[in-house]
């Protein structure tokens, strides 16, 4: 994809919206380790560069010299961050969560304000969005499930696959190939049509 | 970068931390949530006031509403960072926060209708 170089791009949205105005919105794209949180994110959207740290233990580090100035190491790690620039001074925002357990603590400060959630499942490694499942279901966020069909892997029935995840049925579920932007649009306009029906559902 | 170590590649080099803050953490709760919009509020910077050419880079990013997010993303540096020198700037009254989302507001039915309308029409 093209990457659009990112100072021009905030500075249009900022002066289209001629202040206060700026809407921004966020959707989560979770899912577990390798599932293509990071493809899904590249193909829908304007992929921007954004770090966050990791404060690591004297344990994980694996060395004793980690006295920093607070006595605390880190580490930043990379996350995915997409933005899409929508008319109406509208800018929809895409965080991937992290898929590996040890970067868990970001997903709280990530669900704050989100819209709604996208759960990535594999479907030859169904397991491995439980706990992304779980997450969602717990926190009371609005999510739906993308089933990624990775090559070799047979077009699952979509009921198996709710069936294998004990899935609610109002929660959408999706077959999908993320690397493909239509597909990936497709995703994402289920998701907001499902917060959308919840919204208006509510008395 | 000779005292940078590796974790492993999803994890950058293992750095001093904030050295740009001097040391300092997040101060407080400063709801700021990654896509709470920022703005400059045009006071001047008072004289006893120090700021760091971060500061500075990071003030004139904001004479335009950004987000948390672009704004770090911009200043390259990392969540933590940006939200300690936020506060900083905060704290002197030169930038303000104009969608603190620390309740976890999320959009309306409105906004929801024209995000779907956007959404379709990529
Ligand atoms: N066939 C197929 N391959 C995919 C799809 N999505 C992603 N991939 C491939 O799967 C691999 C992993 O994708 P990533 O996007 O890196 O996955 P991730 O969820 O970001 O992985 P982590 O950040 O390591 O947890 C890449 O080689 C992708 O090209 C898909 O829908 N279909
Ligand atoms: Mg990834």
């Amino acid at each position: 994809m093209d990457y659009v170089h990112s100072d021009a791009a905030v500075r249009d949205t900022a002066a289209a919206t001629g202040g206060d105005r700026l809407i921004a919105a966020k959707i989560l794209i979770a899912g577990g380790f390798g599932v293509g949180k990071t493809t899904m994110v590249g193909s829908i959207s304007e992929i921007r560069p954004l770090r966050t740290e990791e404060v690591l233990t004297d344990r994980s580090v694996g060395v004793d010299d980690t006295t920093g100035v607070d006595g605390k190491t880190s580490t930043t790690v990379a996350m995915d961050f997409g933005r899409i620039t929508l008319p109406d001074d509208l800018v929809l925002y895409l965080f991937g969560t992290p898929g590996q357990q040890r970067f868990w603590f970001m997903w709280d400060e990530l669900s704050l304000g989100a819209l709604g959630a996208v759960v990535l499942a594999d479907v030859r490694r169904l397991a491995d969005s439980f706990a992304a499942v779980d997450y969602f279901e717990e926190r009371g966020t609005p999510f739906m499930v993308a089933v990624n069909c990775f090559d070799g892997a047979e077009r699952k029935n979509p009921d198996d696959v709710r069936i294998a995840l004990d899935l609610d049925e109002s929660v959408p579920l999706l077959l999908c190939d993320v690397r493909d932007r239509e597909s990936a649009k497709s995703v994402l306009i289920t998701v907001v049509e499902h917060v959308l029906d919840r919204t208006t559902a509510r008395p | 970068m000779s005292s940078d170590r590796w974790l492993d590649d999803d994890a950058g080099p293992v750095v001093r931390p904030y050295t740009v803050t001097r040391g300092r953490t997040r101060l407080r709760e400063d709801g700021l949530d990654l896509i709470s919009v920022l703005e400059a509020t045009g006071v001047a910077v008072p004289r006893r006031a120090r700021l760091d050419p971060e500061h500075r880079t990071l003030l004139a990013l904001c004479r335009q509403p950004i987000t948390f997010a672009d704004l770090a993303s911009e200043i390259d540096l990392p969540i933590g960072v940006v939200r300690v020198l936020v506060d900083d700037l905060r704290d002197e009254n030169l930038l303000r926060a104009l969608r603190p989302t620390s309740t976890g507001d999320v959009p309306d039915e409105f906004v929801l209708r024209k995000l779907l309308n956007g959404l379709r029409a990529l």
